[in-house]
């Protein structure tokens, strides 16, 4: 069954995402005001949500769990590595969908927006992370480092989340799950809406499983050479 | 706690009086940058006077990158890593002595680079003296979060390239909030808010400090 589950993730991701793309070209209606650049939106919010809450979430937790040495171990090390590479992606996606909006809406492809300069801040940090995991040999060092390096850089999320109502600027503020309760968005664009949290969530799921299975090879790997290396020289050593 | 992280800040404190790298290497490096500055941006005084804060924490952020490297290679020097071992040191002690050392050392360049900002820059000297409580406060931030993200970089292949990639996104928030609070103190505006910002962040960063410090030099 679990094994069933694995392997149904990437078509049904497959078919959640192409379904999404689907209801946003072809059924939903454009927008009033926005025609049809509001399509964008089926996948931008998705994407943006995905990148600074679940990918640098689940770093996040993944390098506490790691610290606290009651659970230490090499699997979280890797699901954080794993976590924080799928969501630079995201966050990449995240601007360059945001700018595709930008351009047509606000006549430019940047803005020295707070929503906007933070989630490139978050962007870059999470480029540090793999580039500090990079510039370490030994796995045990570069695992708590990293992990260190993640949770510190986590306190960048909230100041993304809030940066729409600290500072009043371009970017627009929450509009489903806005603090003011109520839904913005109707209809079919509002099941549209929905559904393209869910497929690029399962999207993310599918990224990080190839993610980490290949860190876990990587690993393998490196110990099988390191294994034959040293049958290689106990061999040379008793000829 | 305390009598740890004032050894250990002493400690730093001698070896940079004794090998006089902050005066004759670093601090002449921020004059030069803020000459710099000041050559690319213009002769014209309001427009240096304008832009004046932001260029101040520029050639500031760049300045703490230099003095964060040295101070973690102090750390990094053969033997030193045992001994505070050995000695089994607090290490929330150590991360605070180290914080604070670099807190002091950082505001004797605040000082003449405040002084450059006057001469060069055309700030009013009342205002630099009202912007700078703001400055303190920006300087211990720095100076928490860059002992933090110093020990991250340290003893990798490349710390002195890997630390601005690491800590330059830190700094950015710390950057706009010292700029604003500056320029509010220059030219008028939200000052409280600002200052209320960067307390909060060193609140935050002390106290991840202390927590995790320990955990980076683990051995």
């Amino acid at each position: 069954m679990k094994l069933f589950a694995q392997r149904a993730l990437g078509p049904v991701t497959l078919v959640l995402l192409g379904l999404t793309i689907w209801l946003g070209i072809w059924v939903t209606p454009p927008d009033a005001v926005q025609g049809n650049l509001a399509r964008l939106l089926y996948v931008h919010p998705a994407v943006a949500t995905v990148a600074l809450y679940l990918s640098y979430g689940t770093a996040t937790v993944a390098s506490a769990l790691y610290l606290w040495k009651r659970t230490r171990s090499m699997t979280l090390d890797r699901i954080a590595e794993a976590a924080v590479e799928v969501s630079l992606v995201f966050i990449v996606l995240t601007l360059i969908t945001g700018s595709i909006w930008g351009r047509p809406a606000w006549g430019v492809w940047w803005v020295w927006d707070a929503r906007l300069t933070s989630t490139a801040i978050l962007g870059v940090l999470a480029l540090g992370c793999l580039a500090l995991r990079r510039a370490n040999d030994d796995p045990v060092v570069r695992a708590r480092r990293s992990a260190v390096f993640v949770i510190i850089s986590a306190i960048n999320v909230p100041i993304d989340h809030y940066s729409v109502e600290w500072w009043k600027t371009l970017h627009q503020g929450a509009t489903v799950f806005n603090p003011g309760g109520g839904l913005k968005v109707h209809g079919s664009m509002m099941w549209t809406l929905l559904l393209s949290f869910v497929s690029f969530s399962m999207a993310f799921l599918w990224l990080l499983r190839a993610r980490y299975r290949l860190s876990e090879r990587q690993y393998q790997n490196t110990e099988r050479a390191l294994q034959e290396a040293l049958d290689q020289r106990r061999a040379e050593v008793t000829n | 706690m305390i009598r740890t992280a004032l050894l250990v800040a002493a400690k730093d404190l001698r070896i940079e009086a004794r090998s006089r790298v902050l005066l004759w290497q670093v601090v002449p490096f921020g004059v030069m940058a803020l000459l710099l500055i000041g050559l690319a941006v213009g002769p014209s005084a309001t427009t240096t006077r304008h832009l004046a804060p932001g260029l101040f924490y520029v050639v500031l952020v760049l300045v703490s990158l230099l003095m964060i490297n040295r101070s973690q290679a102090v750390e990094n020097s053969p033997g030193t890593k045992t001994s505070v071992t050995m000695l089994g040191l607090d290490q929330a002690g150590v991360f605070i002595g180290k914080a604070l050392a670099l807190l002091l050392e950082l505001a004797m360049t605040s000082v003449v680079l405040l002084v450059g900002v006057v001469l060069f820059l055309h700030v009013p000297l009342h205002g630099a003296l009202i912007a700078s409580p703001s400055v303190l406060l920006t300087i211990a931030t720095m100076s928490v979060a860059g002992t933090l993200y110093g020990a991250i970089a340290a003893g990798v292949d490349g710390p002195a390239t890997l630390l601005p990639v690491l800590a330059l996104p830190a700094f950015a928030p710390l950057l706009i909030a010292g700029e604003r609070s500056f320029a509010s103190a220059v030219i008028g505006g939200a000052l409280a808010k600002w200052l209320l910002i960067l307390i909060l962040a060193l609140i935050v960063y002390v106290a991840i400090g202390i927590i995790l410090y320990g955990a980076l030099e683990e051995s």
